[in-house]
């Protein structure tokens, strides 16, 4: 294992500490909790937003805190959900009176631990209410599986029902557009390489020179199934059939287009693919109203990409245009 | 079987130790089928425990038992950690107040743990989680009492119920957790969860035995 760190146990301590030295005037850190949160948090009026996950995802999610987006990012250990008393402390420290909305992602330690904090809130007299994003299309909605995980589309929720609670909204609205934005969110991902955690030391699986991993989540782990590399095109339009047939997304169609870097795939590479993807929404008449490319939500240095479609609504269209200035995402009116 | 407050105190600072030194073959089953990460988190969760053991182990078994469970959860993140926290949490509820716990309160202390694991986490016997490792053993353990056998002896067909449990994930896709994703990617891997139960059980069986 070859990484820019000092101890493999300091890794969340030692970045959070370099995060708040690079964004002074955007975030501060709770008391003995690895917590960030908004510089002037608790937003009097406004109903207060949580996210987190692992660490090992930036700019997700700390990147996020900050006016039009989320109030607080809890940062678990790589690839570790947060815990409870984390979670816990976030709520407290953002609630401006109006409630707390909890954006999880589906994945089984993220919602139970998040629920188990929204538990122990609630006995506090705090209103939490929680939505879990379950974007990613790789893996079929069964009676075998807890559903979908949620992966880099979970950035949309975070601005949309950013701007809404920035509004002023009441609770029970920033959750029900939070909700509509999950159920017209689909995403899928890929990878060249797998990624090193630094407490493990190694890679979490291992690939040949020739092979590619499809429909990897964005915690190291396998995805689907592999197969023999091929080109950008190919690949592309492999994700994009299962995209777009789960909505499904219509002829005519608006939609918001994030192509996500995972941490080791060159921006000259997520444009070529973003081509393939506008090249093949041309060909299905679906419009592209607003599109994203970069690294948003990460796995590390994995190398390897994911893309994520949102179907626009007039109301969804005007909240991902409207303001936001956050560390790692900026939307200028 | 009696088993007393330094007992208790004693079979957590051994799985302390085996959870330790099985760190990394826990995180190895885990790169198989989940996120590498199960031996990492554990070893992290009971180096706490031990950390702050002189805090609480001057008090009854139900008040250790609930300490032990609220660090597992505040350390060890992931689903293990509001697991194994609800497991050792609900424990302590069932013996609250005692500090000397006979083999029918045993018993129910396991039970309470083990419907606390279920309800955590909305899985059963069959879909590839620690239930596996952690129900044939109750199961076996209650069967064994109820047939007549001696507590050490039911307790030896426990552990062994329990290695069986950790076996049998091995034939079976993970229908909980995140290797359900895999779906039948998952089938020929032994689940970590079902392993680090099981070597907890067969430590504090152990213990048991010695001191009958």
């Amino acid at each position: 294992m070859k990484k820019l760190i000092n101890n493999p146990d300091e890794v969340v301590k030692e970045m959070i500490s370099g995060l708040l030295y690079a964004f002074p005037s955007y975030l501060r850190k709770l008391d003995n909790v690895d917590v960030v949160v908004r510089k002037a948090s608790p937003v009097e009026g406004k109903v207060g937003l949580v996210s987190g996950g692992g660490s090992g995802h930036e700019p997700a999610h700390a990147g996020y805190v900050g006016k039009g987006m989320l109030d607080a990012a809890c940062l678990g250990a790589v690839f570790t959900s947060p815990t409870p008393d984390q979670v816990y402390e976030a709520i407290k420290a953002v609630d401006g009176g109006k409630g707390v909305l909890l954006i999880i992602k589906n994945y089984t330690g993220d919602v139970m631990n998040f629920e188990m904090a929204k538990e122990m809130a609630e006995m506090d007299g705090i209103k939490v209410s929680e939505v879990i994003v379950d974007d990613d299309v790789a893996v079929e909605n069964s009676t075998y599986t807890q559903g979908r995980r949620g992966i880099a589309g979970t950035v949309f929720v975070h601005k949309i029902a950013g701007a809404k609670a920035e509004e002023g909204a009441e609770l029970k609205e920033v959750k029900e557009v939070a909700e509509k934005v999950i159920k017209n969110l689909r995403s899928m991902g890929m990878a060249f390489t797998p990624c090193t955690v630094p407490a493990a030391g190694k890679p979490s699986f291992t690939l040949d020179e020739d092979e590619i991993e499809i429909g990897i989540g964005i915690h190291g782990e396998p995805g689907t199934h592999r197969e023999k590399i091929k080109g950008a095109k190919e690949i592309v339009a492999e994700l994009m059939d299962k995209i777009v047939a789960d909505l499904p997304f219509n002829d005519g169609d608006e939609v918001a287009l994030m192509v996500n870097g995972l941490g080791a795939t060159p921006l000259s590479e997520l444009f070529i693919a973003n081509k393939e993807v506008n090249e093949y929404l041309l060909g299905k008449n679906i419009n592209v109203y607003k599109t994203f490319v970069g690294e948003y939500m990460t796995s590390l240095e994995m190398s390897g990409f994911s893309i994520s479609l949102l179907k626009l609504d007039d109301e969804l269209k005007s909240l991902l245009d409207a303001s936001a200035d956050t560390p790692a995402f900026k939307q200028f009116k | 079987m009696i088993l007393t407050t330094n007992d208790v105190l004693n079979i957590i600072s051994n799985i302390s130790e085996v959870i330790e030194a099985n760190k990394q073959y826990l995180t190895d089953l885990d790169a198989a089928i989940g996120d590498a990460d199960h031996g990492i988190n554990l070893d992290r969760g009971f180096k706490a425990v031990k950390e702050k053991m002189p805090q609480f182990s001057d008090k009854d078994i139900g008040t250790i038992l609930k300490n032990v469970g609220m660090v597992l959860v505040s350390t060890v993140g992931g689903a293990s950690g509001p697991l194994y926290g609800t497991f050792f949490m609900r424990m302590g509820n069932a013996v609250s107040g005692k500090s000397t716990i006979d083999d029918n309160e045993i018993v129910a202390m396991f039970e309470a743990g083990l419907s606390g694991i279920k309800e955590r986490g909305k899985a059963q016997a069959g879909d590839k989680t620690m239930i596996d490792a952690i129900e044939p053993a109750l199961n076996e353990l209650k069967k064994s009492l109820e047939d007549g056998l001696k507590f050490n002896e039911a307790l030896n067909i426990a552990v062994n119920a329990s290695y069986n449990g950790v076996e049998m994930t091995k034939k079976i896709a993970a229908r909980r957790g995140r290797a359900s994703y895999l779906g039948d990617r998952s089938i020929g891997h032994q689940d970590p969860g079902a392993t680090s139960a099981y070597l907890m059980i067969k430590t504090a069986a152990e213990y048991m035995d010695k001191l009958q």
